[in-house]
Order: C-alpha cells, then sequence, then structure tokens
C-alpha cells in the first residue's frame, strides 16, 4: 500500500519539477528574447514622440503618440525610396537570370572544372571591394556611371550572385535524378528540362534566394554613399542625411530607421526558414 | 535541417554513355558563361585599375594628371601609422564581434531549442536584429539609445552607478562592436539552432539513460555535433563584419580621433577628404594581399565545412 503510495507521489513530484522547470525556462528565454528586441521596441516608441517628449530626462515610456515624425519622413524620402526599389529590384532580377543558368552548368549537368568554378564564384565575396574604392570611383566617372543607378544595379548584381550561385545550385541538387532521367528518355531537351522538371522544383528556392538578395541590397550603404550623390541616392543614404549637424532630433531620426527598416523586417519574419538556408548559401537545409 | 553534402559529386543523370565531344563541352559550359563573364568584368577590372592607380600619383580634386610616381604610395602605406591602426582596428573589431556574437548566439540557440510557450515568437524577437537596416541601427544606438542625456542605455544603467556616459567619445570601440554583435548574434543563433534540432534525439536519449549529466552531454556530444555549424558561422559572419563600414560612419565617423576608424573607413576618408586615389590604391592593393592570404585559409574552410559529412565526421 505504502508502496504504491510511493509510486504514484513519485512521478507526481518529478512532473511538477518537469513543469516548473519548463516555465522557468520559458521566462528566461522571454526576458531575454525582449531585452535582445528592446532596442527595436525603443526605436519605435520613439518614432512616435514628439521630438520634446524623446528629449527628456528620465525617458518617457508614457506620451501622446504622434505621426508628425512619420509625416516629415514620407515628405522627404521620395526620390531616395525609387533610388532603393529600383536598384533592389533590377538587381535582384539579374541576379536570378545570370545566376540560374549559372547554377544549372555547375550541378545538373556540370562543366568539367565546376568545383573551381564555385570556389572562384566564392572568392570573389571574399575580396574586400572597399579596396577598390577610389578606382571604382574614377571609372564610374570616366564610363559616366557616377551617380546613376546603373551603376548601383551593376555592382549589387555582382555582390549577390556568388551567395544566388550557391544557393540555387544547392536546390537544383535537390531535384529527384529520377524525374531527370525520366525528361531525357522522354526526348526532353536542355530547355525543356529546364522550363518542366527543374523550375517546378526549385521554384520555392528562387524566392529565397531573391529574398537574400533584397535584403543585401537594400541595406547597402558603402557603394551609394561613395558613388552616387542625388540621382541615384538610396534610403539608407537618407538616414545618414536625416542626421541634422546641430541639435538632436531622435524621434525624427527613430521615424526614418523605421521606416526605412520595415519592409526587410517583414520580409525576414515571414521567411524565417529560408533565411537560414540563404545565409548559409545552402549549406543548412 | 542539417548541412548537406554540397560539394559531393552533383547527380549523375546521363542515361548511357557519351563520349563527350568539343560541341558538347561549349553546351556544357554556354549557361555558365554569362554569369562567369559578367563576374570577372564587374569584380576583377576593379582590382586591376587599383593596381594600376596604386603606382600613380592622383588626386581627383586638382586638375593635374594621374603620373607615375613608382612605388611612393606603397611607401607611404608601410611608413603611416594611420594604416597600421586601422588594419589592427579592423581585426580587433572582427574577432572580438565575431566570437562574442557567436557566444551568444550559442546561448541563445540552446535557449530556443527546448519548447515552451510563445517559443517562434521569442525566436521572431530575436533575429529581428539582423533584420534592421544596418544604418537605421547604427543610427538608433548612436541617438535613442546610447545618447549621454536622454538615452536608454543610461536610464536603464542608473542603478548600478552609471550617470549620463557619454558612450561614443569615452567608449567608441566598444559601442561600435556592441552594435555589430547586437546584429549579428541572431546570425550565429541561426546557424547554431539549426544544428542543435539536425541533432538525432536517440543520441541524446541514450546518454541520458546512461546517465550522463547535462553538462557532460553538451560537452561531449553536442558540441562536437555543432562544430562544422561554428565554424561556418564563424566563417560568414567574418566575410561580411571585416567590411562593417555603416556602423563606423553613422555612430563616431571613425572617431573620436581615429578610435573607430577600421580600414574601410580609413578608404573611405582617403577617397572623399583626401581625394587621394593614388593612395588609396595602394592601401586597397595590401588589404587585397592580406586578404588573400586569410581567404586562403577560409576557402580551404569552406570546402572542409561544406563536406564534412562526406568525410563521415
Amino acid at each position: 500500500m505504502t508502496a504504491v503510495l510511493v509510486r504514484d507521489r513519485e512521478p507526481a513530484g518529478l512532473r511538477l519539477r518537469r513543469v516548473s522547470g519548463q516555465v522557468g525556462w520559458g521566462i528566461l528565454a522571454w526576458v531575454v528574447g525582449i531585452a535582445f528586441f528592446l532596442p527595436v521596441l525603443w526605436m519605435l516608441l520613439t518614432a512616435f514622440k514628439p521630438e520634446s517628449a524623446a528629449q527628456t530626462w528620465p525617458p518617457k515610456f508614457i506620451f501622446t503618440p504622434t505621426l508628425a515624425q512619420f509625416r516629415l519622413v514620407f515628405s522627404g524620402w521620395g526620390p531616395y525610396v525609387t533610388h532603393s526599389l529600383i536598384a533592389t529590384t533590377v538587381s535582384t532580377l539579374l541576379v536570378l537570370a545570370l545566376g540560374v543558368p549559372a547554377a544549372y552548368a555547375l550541378s545538373v549537368h556540370p562543366v568539367p572544372h565546376w568545383r573551381d568554378g564555385l570556389f572562384f564564384f566564392i572568392s570573389t565575396k571574399m575580396l574586400p571591394i572597399v579596396a577598390a574604392i577610389g578606382p571604382l570611383y574614377v571609372l564610374a566617372l570616366k564610363t559616366h556611371l557616377l551617380d546613376s543607378i546603373w551603376v548601383l544595379i551593376i555592382l549589387y548584381t555582382a555582390m549577390n550572385l556568388p551567395v544566388a550561385i550557391w544557393l540555387i545550385r544547392s536546390f537544383m541538387l535537390e531535384v529527384p535524378k529520377e524525374m531527370l532521367e525520366a525528361a531525357e528518355l522522354d526526348g526532353a531537351g536542355r530547355i525543356r528540362e529546364m522550363t518542366e522538371v527543374i523550375m517546378p522544383v526549385i521554384s520555392p528556392g528562387l524566392v529565397s534566394t531573391a529574398l537574400i538578395c533584397v535584403i543585401f541590397a537594400w541595406n547597402e550603404l558603402f557603394l551609394a554613399l561613395n558613388l552616387t550623390v542625388t540621382n541615384a541616392a538610396t534610403l539608407p543614404m537618407f538616414l545618414i542625411s536625416s542626421v541634422p549637424q546641430e541639435g538632436l532630433y531622435l524621434a525624427h531620426l527613430s521615424a526614418a530607421a523605421t521606416v526605412a527598416s520595415v519592409p526587410v523586417i517583414i520580409i525576414g519574419w515571414i521567411a524565417q526558414r529560408s533565411l537560414v538556408r540563404g545565409l548559409s548559401m545552402g549549406a543548412i537545409k | 535541417m542539417t548541412i548537406i553534402q554540397d560539394l559531393a559529386p552533383p547527380p549523375e543523370v546521363e542515361v548511357r554513355p557519351r563520349a563527350v565531344g568539343r560541341r558538347e563541352r561549349w553546351q556544357l559550359r554556354l549557361p555558365l558563361l554569362p554569369a562567369l563573364i559578367y563576374t570577372i568584368v564587374v569584380t576583377q577590372i576593379p582590382f586591376l585599375v587599383t593596381l594600376w592607380y596604386s603606382f600613380q600619383s592622383y588626386f581627383w580634386n586638382t586638375p593635374a594628371p594621374a603620373h607615375f610616381t613608382g612605388l611612393s604610395n606603397y611607401k607611404t602605406v608601410f611608413t603611416n601609422p594611420a594604416f597600421r591602426g586601422s588594419l589592427v582596428r579592423s581585426v580587433v573589431m572582427t574577432v572580438t564581434a565575431v566570437i562574442v556574437a557567436m557566444i551568444l548566439g550559442v546561448f541563445f540557440a540552446i535557449l530556443l531549442d527546448r519548447k515552451f510557450l510563445g517559443r517562434s515568437i521569442v525566436r521572431t524577437l530575436i533575429i529581428t536584429p539582423f533584420l534592421v537596416m544596418p544604418v537605421a541601427a547604427a543610427l538608433v544606438w548612436a541617438g535613442p539609445m546610447l545618447d549621454p542625456n536622454f538615452g536608454l542605455v543610461n536610464y536603464l544603467l542608473q542603478p548600478f552607478g552609471v550617470h549620463h556616459v557619454a558612450w561614443l567619445s569615452s567608449h567608441a570601440l566598444g559601442s561600435v562592436i556592441l552594435v555589430m554583435i547586437w546584429q549579428w548574434t541572431p546570425f550565429m543563433m541561426l546557424i547554431v539552432l539549426a544544428g542543435l534540432q539536425s541533432q538525432p534525439s536517440d543520441t541524446l536519449e541514450a546518454a541520458k539513460v546512461d546517465g550522463a549529466g547535462a553538462w557532460a552531454t553538451f560537452g561531449e556530444l553536442t558540441l562536437p555535433h555543432l562544430r562544422p555549424y561554428i565554424e561556418l558561422g564563424i566563417l560568414l559572419g567574418s566575410i561580411y563584419l571585416v567590411n562593417v563600414f555603416d556602423a563606423v560612419k553613422a555612430m563616431t565617423q571613425g572617431g573620436p580621433g581615429t578610435a573607430t576608424t577600421n580600414l574601410p573607413y580609413y578608404l573611405y576618408e582617403q577617397v572623399n577628404n583626401a581625394f587621394d586615389i593614388g593612395g588609396a590604391a595602394a592601401t586597397g592593393v595590401v588589404t587585397v594581399i592580406l586578404t588573400i592570404i586569410v581567404a586562403t585559409f577560409a576557402l580551404r574552410m569552406f570546402a572542409r565545412v561544406f563536406q564534412f559529412e562526406e568525410a563521415g565526421v
């Protein structure tokens, strides 16, 4: 009888320990998560403050929210956001147009030295573009590309292409061999193999590839700052220029930072799973 | 979620054996050529031009044309303490940020590997810093967060005896590194978390049955399993972080003095403030040579990381 009781009580106690352990773990994780997120939260809060409420000591947590800062941002960001959208979209499309055939030639029907090809592409990613910035400036000047959106499109394409090729290749390797063989037996040529067998399988992969390219192009500052002035200035430059020379405009700055970041934040939230694979260039599935 | 055998030979799809003729080889190469030519032209030509200008005296704000000056630009690079200083700061910033971000990333990944209420929300909160535009992150840290008079950080640290510290002047390098860490920890976490979730649960069960403690299990099973993931995170993180410019530009403009001038910012100043194309080119060539030395090791690591399963690790 006692034995039974003890045996009954043991698991209950254990379960209690397990559950409370789980709750403790959850609380710890939440605290850490919120602490880490705090600067983003503070940016959002500050963006909705009137400037007078943003510069107080102690900092204000309760205030009457206003959209004044956002209105100010939207009145000035027009050309910048247009340039950002063009540079990001066109460079991403170019990356896909160049990257898909290249990935195909490095995976499905590989060229003889495909391994060297792969490493050539990735090695360009390691060459610091900053090292060539002076000559790039002169080159852009002489080819009349300075301060034109094309200089950004050309360079962003080159910047994202290696990552895209590695990533798309990893998706192409997942196309079942049997499907390729069956298509070949059907007498499908290379074009039909591409459009009818490979593309349907890799299209979700192409979407995540595009997302990665969009993130990097959208956020790029160094090249834009060095090679454009007004005709092609992008959103990161809008942010830099919204740092006023004198005085503090914390609320205005937060609103601008929020507006510039939100598109990528939302894309990233939606595509969390493909983010890992994209950032690891296909190494992690 | 596993690291795939990415460099394993691609699937052989030839149904019948065929002699590979010249025509066929070109058919194989053709799809590769546009991307290959594009990348060679856009990424290699600027470096050739850099090499050319590194032997020239050329200031783009003067009408005087570029003229050959031999090795004088290189002499300046090697005798100028500014170059060495920025090189050292680049290394310090990259190494510190990568290591701390990786340690935090492992910690966060372990937290998120267990089930708890609202796990996916916490995960979303933690990855957000990585998604914030780097300039935006730097500006928000420099302003609303670290401002000496109104900043949230000083407010939160008040109970610990911190009073209106001007972080960006007294701890400039640390502040910049802090922002780098904040932005790149989620990246490390995502990669390590993928590693944790690919760990076969039966091995862990077996260790538990054998009476292994949590620490022993972590040290002897989990950590070795995570090794390639950690290497991959460090490798990719370094590639991006060594080029960090946005945080420096937006937070400190390389200052105070040269306290936060890393190589990218130093090159930026040479071009934009000193107008010295020749000097910047020579600095660039030296940087590239140093990078090639480091990259040789990095590429080898790449090859290893991407095919570790092949080797049966």
